[in-house]
């Protein structure tokens, strides 16, 4: 048959042009078994991470591989992890029994918002466990198989397992709108437990977990080149205000230890928050210390187990008390918060060699932290600001166009919301908030959290950032938004490269970056330069052409930026 | 697939509690099988409160979803971030009265000039607000046949629901919105290819069991019109331990009455205890006072950890270069 | 009636009808869930989707301007390129419109003079096909570059003190710097269509946004 002309009638009812069948096979859920696709999935814990940890099975592997050279008698492991579980959490046995799959939360998964994959549902995410629950430990289940929603424990079953456990980021975005409260977060820490007895981690959070047991940071950086970086941020922040601020390590006797997040020790725009602390903290006269022991204030033992959240964790209340400091206060980051908030205290605590932590500055009692003895750095900030101890220029700010994005962690494991944005309007003329269902408790997550921040799998990064991504485009049109204001270290580091493809034009900073900006410091140098050491637009009158051009620069690109999709 | 196992297996109970009633077996499914039921509901659910009871909370991990308790100036928001027992207490209240959290299902709306405006998507939460109500009503309203004298209490929800009437026998509210909400609950499922993706036999068995125990019942007191003397009779007397069975009870009655029996038996040992689990749901019943209080793990133990001595051994000499203090010089 | 007055006039029916075949190439419970959710917010995929296409086919029906299918081709291809998607499947949809076009038409399109015109809008389909494979290129080599930019990014304070004291991760050796360069290309970086160029494009202007 020769085929008609496109010009000829006939050509348009050439069937086969009509015939391409779009729609994916179905399958039910229980019978598709994991497609590991590059871009989606993380590379596994290295042999020399998990035996330093004295971890189970270690051994260097791919996911790839067919055979991911598990223990003989892996099942057994599996079945008697989750028993051993199922009696230690209310939290598992409970979710494993009481959810009705009602579909409330199977659209508030951003990976499933971004990617669609039926998975990354989290009724479906726990159901990947709950149907082994229901085979081996329900009655029904034993008796009924399938038809109660039951299936064998197999090999296919451990890699999907690793696949989509790995593919929540803990958010727990979903344990908001379930109407029984079951939190994913819970299901998947679970989830990797019992990954984790067959020694299946992966390597982006089983290494920072082993260098932060050895060097007491997640970079693996020394105490040596600790100090040494900060005497770098010593250097710039000279340049900026022309102060030269110290670096108190390991002081005995200092009032208060600080702790933050080792992201913000070498990553942009991290230094510049880190820096941030040091001007605030020189500028009051803070009488605290830094510990290069402690230098951790993240956790990814949170991203393992809850047993390697004690053991990380261990050294802050540990040099807390060696150093003989009164309370600690704790830098801007999430997953760091949810440990201190929610688990520091019953894994290490109570620390009663520490007094409840009370501001030397305003005389506030932090009634919220007086067992745990730990203040956020927005508490302490907020305070300091609200009793006039900072003197402040907003105006430095006027060329930032800022909105927040509320850090899952502590939003929904904390609920530190108002501390933050009190401070950002503090110090900042310009600030604007993205749609309500995507900030607060209904925040979305920045699609890196949780052990997944790496670059390998970063179309599925991508995918989870959309949602993120979407609210900050749209604040970018609407209001000329043109930076991102969050305070977790990951999300300084994921956010940029979320903005960059979802919201080009938005850069990522720290809140005490702004705050450090707006400070006005006693006995600075004209501040020309922010701690970007950007010039400051219009600050300085010989570089007023260069900073003008620069500012029509930014408006230019803003317009085109709103002209792109204003089409609707 | 799971939807004709599950209709089918709810048809063939109702037929055999019907067909057996009326094959002389009034005796089983009026008196021994009630029994079992009631046994099997009561045991199983003490079984399963008592395991979750006796499984501890290790950590204190509430889903915060408002502002925390922090200083004096800043509002907390106390129903969504409690940090005091009655705070819990107004959560879990309206959790389960209200049903909270499906309430919190927003939706936005970008119009065309860029202006957004929300809602709430309710039609999840308002389904099962009408079934769940409508369910304890028809419950409570079913007391008047198990305790003489009936309750004034009782016989006001009766006025109440029957507020609309027309006619006799009185029309109640509950008995059409409990099945029809229950049918949008099914057709939902159905429906929506996501949520039928998630669905079991697990979901759609109790959904036509419930469906089943609404029409039947529903049959007895407005078409078939049921004998309530007799019905009381038998009711009373299982009450009593002194059971009988009247001549004068339907064979449909016991059709109900073995879907009931059922559901009474497969409610502790399916997803339907969320109806008592709800309440030991530590993301909701655990106030926010994590670093105000100190909460204790039960089954803590020592782990293996990095002591600072060993580490300033690895790190001793370069920390003396660099001038950090160390303990041993 | 001119192909273009009818097209103009089925506007909405093959808008609908194209968009809602693309969004069945997801999975049928990803689908419903697009498809139903209206939420710009919680649902961005549909969102850019249903925008896009409706700008898309209205400029079509308008006379192509390059800049703006470009415009919108961005904002659906940015979502497919990091999805479970081949290219070839990535990029399918804008054929789905063909299809679209035909089924809504349905038997009109059998008069001489509109399948004549029709052939003319098959061109610029395939036009935008074109567009859109170069867009896709582009954005899976921003994926690539992003990767890049993070780890530099993560070593930044490091590097900065081999090459001196700027710690500027633009600045270090590598394909592009970080934050500005990986962005989206401004629209006048974007192919062009000219008679000329007909459908080959100008594929060097369209590695975008670097000057």
């Amino acid at each position: 048959m020769t085929m008609a002309k496109f010009d000829e009638p006939g050509y348009y009812k050439h069937e086969d042009l009509l015939k391409v069948d779009y729609h994916p096979p179905r399958t039910g859920w229980m019978d598709t078994p994991v497609d590991f696709r590059p871009g989606t999935y993380i590379y596994p814990g290295k042999a020399k991470n998990l035996k330093y940890l004295d971890l189970p099975n270690p051994r260097n592997w791919a996911v790839t591989d067919e055979d991911w050279k598990l223990q003989e008698n892996w099942k057994e492991i599996v079945l008697d992890g989750m028993a051993e579980r199922l009696r230690r959490y209310r939290t598992f046995r409970l979710f494993m029994d009481i959810c009705v799959r009602c579909g409330a939360c199977a659209d508030k998964c951003h990976f499933f918002i971004g990617g669609g994959d039926p998975k990354n549902m989290p009724v479906l995410r726990a159901e990947l466990l709950r149907s082994i629950y229901r085979k081996d430990f329900t009655a029904l289940g034993k008796i009924l198989g399938k038809i109660a929603g039951a299936r064998e424990l197999t090999y296919d079953v451990i890699k999907e397992w690793f696949y989509y456990f790995y593919q929540c980021t803990e958010c727990r975005r979903c344990s908001v709108f379930c109407p029984y409260g079951i939190d994913t977060a819970e299901i998947t820490m679970m989830g990797r437990e019992l990954l984790g007895l067959l020694g299946l981690y992966v390597n982006w959070a089983i290494e920072p977990v082993a260098n932060c047991f050895r060097t007491g940071n997640h970079l693996g950086i020394p105490p040596h080149g600790l100090l040494d970086t900060l005497e770098f941020m010593v250097d710039d922040i000279e340049e900026a205000t022309g102060i030269k601020v110290d670096i108190p390590m390991n002081k005995k006797g200092a009032e208060v230890l600080f702790v933050t997040p080792s992201g913000d020790y070498v990553a942009e725009p991290g230094i510049q928050t880190c820096m941030s602390y040091m001007i605030l903290f020189n500028e009051i006269g803070l009488d605290y210390t830094w510990s290069t022991y402690a230098s951790e204030g993240g956790n990814f033992g949170l991203f393992t187990s809850h047993e390697m959240i004690k053991r990380l964790n261990a050294k802050i209340y540990a040099e807390a008390k060696r150093l003989g400091v009164k309370w600690i206060l704790g830098g801007e980051c999430g997953h760091m918060w949810r440990t201190m908030h929610q688990y520091m205290n019953t894994v290490n605590g109570p620390p009663d060699f520490l007094e409840v932590p009370k501001s030397p500055f305003t005389g506030t009692v932090f009634e919220n932290a007086r067992s745990a003895k730990i203040v956020h750095i927005m508490e302490f900030t907020a305070d300091l600001i609200k009793h006039g101890k900072l003197k402040l220029d907003p105006s430095r700010n006027d060329h930032i166009r800022v909105t927040f994005h509320d850090s899952c962690n502590t939003a929904r494991g904390m609920g530190i919301l108002e501390e933050p944005r009190y401070v950002m309007k503090s110090v900042c003329n310009n600030f604007f908030e993205m749609p309500e269902n995507t900030i607060r408790e209904q925040t979305f997550c920045c699609g890196g959290g949780a052990g997944l921040g790496t670059d390998e799998n970063m179309e599925m990064r991508l995918r989870g950032g959309l949602p993120r991504g979407s609210a900050v485009k749209y604040v970018q049109e609407k209001y000329g938004v043109n930076q991102l204001a969050a305070m977790c270290a990951i999300d300084r580091a994921t956010l940029i490269t979320v903005c960059d493809y979802w919201a080009p034009g938005v850069k990522v900073t720290g809140i005490s970056e702004l705050v450090a900006n707006a400070m006005i410091l006693k006995g600075e140098k004209k501040r020309t330069k922010n701690l970007r050491l950007e010039t400051i637009p219009g600050a300085e009158e010989e570089d007023t052409a260069q900073g003008n051009i620069e500012h029509l620069e930014t408006i230019e690109g803003m317009h085109t930026t709103k002209g792109g999709s204003s089409n609707e | 697939m799971n939807v004709f196992i599950s209709l089918a297996a709810v048809v063939f109970l109702f037929l055999a509690g019907l067909l057996g009633a009326g094959a002389g077996l009034d005796a089983l499914f009026g008196i021994v099988i009630p029994y079992i039921a009631i046994f099997l509901f009561l045991g199983g659910l003490i079984y399963r409160v008592m395991i979750w009871a006796n499984v501890p909370v290790p950590f204190r991990i509430p889903t915060t979803s408002g502002q925390e308790k922090s200083l004096p100036w800043i509002k907390q928001s106390k129903l969504d971030n409690p940090s005091s027992t009655l705070g819990v207490i107004g959560r879990m209240a309206l959790e389960i009265l209200c049903f909270r959290s499906l309430l919190k299902n927003t939706k936005t709306e970008l119009h065309e000039d860029g202006h957004v405006a929300y809602g709430s998507s309710l039609w999840l939460w308002l389904g099962s607000m009408a079934f769940h109500w409508s369910m304890l009503i028809i419950l409570l309203r079913h007391i008047r046949l198990f305790i003489e004298p009936v309750p004034g209490a009782i016989t006001f929800l009766h006025k109440l629901d029957g507020f609309l009437q027309i006619g006799a026998p009185v029309f109640y509210v509950t008995s059409f919105i409990f099945p029809i909400a229950l049918l949008y609950l099914l057709f939902r499922r159905l429906g929506d290819p996501k949520l039928r993706y998630i669905s079991l036999v697990n979901d759609y068995f109790p959904l036509f069991l419930l469906i089943g125990v609404g029409i039947s019942g529903f049959w007895l007191r407005y078409i078939s019109k049921t004998d309530i003397a007799s019905v009381k009779e038998l009711t009373v007397g299982l009450m009593s331990f002194r059971p009988v069975t009247p001549a004068a009870i339907s064979p449909l009655f016991y059709g109900h009455l073995f879907l009931v029996c059922v559901l009474l038996g497969y409610f502790p040992f399916s997803k339907l205890v969320h109806m008592a689990g709800v309440f030991f749901s530590p993301t909701r019943n655990l106030a926010n006072t994590n670093r105000e209080a100190h909460h204790a793990n039960p089954w803590d133990y020592p782990v293996k950890v990095h002591t600072y001595e060993e580490y300033e051994d690895e790190f001793r000499e370069k920390m003396k270069a660099v001038g950090i203090p160390v303990e041993k010089e | 009636m001119t192909l273009r007055d009818l097209l103009q006039e089925k506007k909405t029916a093959i808008v609908e009808r194209w968009l809602e075949d693309i969004l069945a190439t997801y999975a049928s419970d990803a689908s419903s869930f697009l498809r139903r959710e209206r939420d710009p917010f919680a649902n961005p995929v549909s969102h850019a989707f249903r925008v896009g296409t409706r700008a898309i086919f209205e400029n079509i029906v308008e006379g192509l301007d390059a800049d703006t299918v470009c415009r919108h081709l961005n904002e659906i291809i940015k979502i497919r390129a990091i999805q479970d998607f081949s290219p070839s499947r990535a990029v399918s949809f804008v054929f789905l419109l063909k299809k679209a076009i035909r089924t809504e038409l349905g038997n009109d399109i059998e008069d001489r003079q509109l399948s004549k015109e029709l052939a003319e809008i098959d061109t610029d389909i395939d036009q935008i096909a074109l567009f859109a494979f170069d867009i896709y290129s582009r954005c899976r080599e921003q994926v690539y570059e992003l990767r890049v930019n993070e780890v530099k990014r993560s070593v930044s304070a490091l590097m900065g003190r081999f090459t001196g004291n700027d710690s500027d991760p633009e600045s270090l050796p590598g394909p592009s710097g970080g934050n500005k360069s990986s962005g989206n290309p401004k629209p006048d970086s974007l192919p062009r269509l000219s008679d000329d160029d007909g459908l080959s494009g100008d594929s060097s202007s369209v590695r975008g946004g670097k000057k």
